[in-house]
């Protein structure tokens, strides 16, 4: 394997709240090779968009990266000042959002917002930029695309919008796109011309992308690597294909077991009871023990990350594909 | 088997609510928008007592309209709903009991600033299904039934997670004891763990209640899951209908063969990614939608017919109908 282009390690982002001390990320490490897409799944509040923005250093007060490291092509990111990390984001390392709505500025054109951000890191004339802007939204499957940078966000449609800020994203040919949840706010058929145009992109160009989602079945179809967060750690990483067909953490074994396609029409689909904690007050030792049908005694300290071929799990009882219930 | 819910030719158009000045400036030729949409459009559908049907859709074709209308919420330009015969919407009421709406989003449809029992009893005393003195009692017995706490009765909706309020919102809508439960997009906010708890809780009291449902959701899966029948919906007109696994085993309209091949599925026997299908283009804006059939402009089978003339919803098989000009192609590419 090459030499990563995204290396986190031990990575920790805490909020200091009134309430007290909310773990929202709380000590993960992953390796993104070039071109390489990691799927960051995990449900609301398990800390994945939260660790997006903590590798673009966005985290504002009052959470701070209280521990950990985040290296991109080698560079240290967490060290580096304000200024510097201006300096990198949107060139080195760019995000796309959920909602295109927000992150498009309503009163201007999408030519003006595109050339804004090449700008920012490049002094190209006014005819170089718009051709740079033209050609990346022909990329992203933007037809007519010179006469559509006259126009503003709210001519175009939800899926065009979202289009349009990955165009945005893909400017300065960045070594990583952070991608959270782009595609939940968009229907299935458009969702799955994006998916496809990222798969491409991310093979034509390069770039390396971590896609942050709650649907496994999104990820499995564009990952080649996958993550499970669970209030605030990695739980479980490793090839997507290995680890939906034979996951060891009770928790994916559980996600997946609950999908409506895992079971026949009209019975009953496989439940996780329960809920997912607050990170104000994990339990001690697994913060899923309590949900889990597998915890004992042991699982009243914390499990460290187990490291096996390429993948790792962090459970004291791991299911196993041969031994469904445990002896 | 009779029809219990029936939907007979319903139609229902939003036009622009036009002040004076606009009208003027309208017919002095500004540009003022005077075209309406036709959200939902000649939609003939019966549901038999006890059945579940799915609608499924992209956002914008009709289908929260179209539950909407069932529900009484919005009054049919064109058309009535009738149930056992009798209309929902009787002449000169406000609301029906006979129907009841399960929302998509249970922060936006409980009232933050009542206890959530008293959310749950407000309609059964208004409507005389129970008393003040005993709304209690009648409150703790659908909490029960919902899986909930009856002692959380008192409680804020601000205190209950995602999944709980929709819980509550369940039971506020059973509480009404209605013939028919519309449930709009019940599980799409709610994150996967809880979806499941959702859905077994959907299908046991839609089994043990023996509610007749119709489940609006742009989750094809889900639908697939919950559903006896199935209603594929496009630009307001009603594209495909039939039972559940044989409209998605073999799709009679080119959209639902689409639609379901965009959909991104877990597959756990292969090790390289899989190739999904895309439908090219987006859907067109219902204020100007395509001649003939509104598919055509996306569709792979269209021919001139298409742009020409509408297609007449025809029967596949005795309990399987379809809108398309081609079916039978189509059918002959699902089956191969």
């Amino acid at each position: 394997m090459t030499t990563p282009v995204l290396s986190v390690k031990d990575l920790k982002t805490h909020f200091f709240t009134r309430a007290g001390v909310v773990k929202a990320v709380d000590g993960i490490s992953f390796d993104l090779a070039e071109g390489e897409i990691m799927g960051l799944v995990g449900e609301s509040g398990s800390g994945k968009t939260v660790t997006g923005f903590s590798l673009l250093g966005l985290v504002d007060a009052p959470g701070r990266i209280v521990e950990g490291s985040v290296k991109l092509k080698g560079t240290e990111l967490t060290t580096l000042s304000t200024g510097e990390l201006r300096s990198r984001r949107g060139r080195d390392i760019s995000m796309i959002f959920q909602d295109p709505i927000a992150t498009l500025n309503p009163m201007l054109t999408i030519g003006q917002q595109m050339r804004m951000a090449i700008d920012a890191h490049e002094r190209l004339g006014a005819r170089a930029s718009e051709a740079r802007a033209a050609e990346l939204l022909t990329q992203v499957g933007i037809p007519s695309a010179k006469e559509r940078l006259r126009a503003y966000p709210h001519e175009f449609s939800g899926g065009m919008r979202q289009r349009v800020a990955i165009a945005i994203a893909l400017l300065h040919r960045p070594a990583v796109i952070v991608a959270d949840e782009p595609t939940t706010a968009l229907d299935v058929s458009i969702q799955a011309q994006i998916l496809f145009q990222m798969r491409d992109l991310a093979r034509e160009t390069g770039t390396a992308m971590v896609w942050i989602s709650h649907d496994l079945a999104v990820v499995s179809s564009l990952a080649s690597k996958l993550a499970v967060m669970y209030a605030g750690r990695i739980v479980e990483q490793g090839p997507t294909a290995t680890l939906l067909r034979d996951p060891r953490h009770p928790y994916t074994a559980g996600l997946i077991a609950s999908l409506p396609a895992m079971a026949a029409p009209g019975t009953p689909l496989t439940q996780i009871p329960g809920t997912t904690p607050s990170l104000l007050s994990l339990p001690e030792g697994c913060p899923f023990a309590p949900r889990c049908d597998r915890a004992t005694d042991t699982c009243k300290t914390d499990p460290s990350m187990t490291h096996q071929d390429n993948r790792g799990w962090r459970c004291f009882h791991p299911v196993t594909r041969t031994a469904e219930v445990p002896a | 088997m009779s029809p219990f819910l029936s939907i007979d030719d319903v139609s229902r158009l939003f036009g622009p609510n036009l002040t004076t000045g606009e009208k003027i400036a309208a017919k002095l030729g500004s540009k003022v928008e005077t075209r309406s949409v036709r959200a939902v459009s000649d939609v003939t559908l019966s549901v038999r007592k006890g059945e579940t049907l799915g609608l499924v859709g992209e956002s914008g074709c009709g289908k929260s309209t179209l539950g909407r209308l069932i529900a009484g919420i919005l009054p049919p330009t064109t058309g009535s709903v009738t149930i056992d015969g009798k209309p929902v919407m009787e002449k000169g009421t406000k609301v029906t009991t006979r129907v009841q709406t399960v929302f998509q989003d249970p922060f936006a449809s409980l009232d933050p600033r009542m206890k959530v029992g008293d959310t749950v009893a407000e309609g059964p005393i208004a409507h005389g299904l129970t008393t003040k003195g005993q709304s209690r009692d009648y409150v703790a017995g659908w909490f029960e039934r919902v899986g909930l706490d009856p002692d959380w009765a008192v409680r804020y909706p601000h205190q209950f997670s995602g999944g709980q309020r929709q819980r509550i919102a369940i039971a506020r809508a059973l509480a009404m004891q209605p013939d028919v439960l519309i449930c709009d997009e019940p599980v799409a906010s709610l994150d996967v763990s809880i979806q499941a708890q959702i859905i077994n809780l959907f299908l046991e009291l839609t089994h043990d209640l023996e509610l007749t449902c119709v489940f609006i959701s742009h989750d094809l899966s889900v639908v697939q899951h919950v559903s006896d029948r199935v209603a594929v919906m496009y630009l307001g007109r009603i594209v495909e209908l039939g039972p559940v696994n044989e409209v998605f085993g073999t799709p009679a309209h080119p959209y639902t063969s689409a639609l379901f091949g965009s959909v991104p599925k877990l597959v756990l026997d292969a090790d390289e990614l899989v190739h999904f299908e895309t439908i090219d283009g987006e859907v067109p804006s219902p204020l100007s939608p395509p001649s003939g059939c509104y598919y055509h402009p996306r569709c792979p089978l269209a021919t001139e017919l298409c742009s020409g003339q509408q297609p007449a919803t025809q029967g596949v098989t005795e309990l399987r109908a379809v809108a398309c000009h081609h079916f039978e192609q189509q059918l002959a590419k699902s089956t191969a």
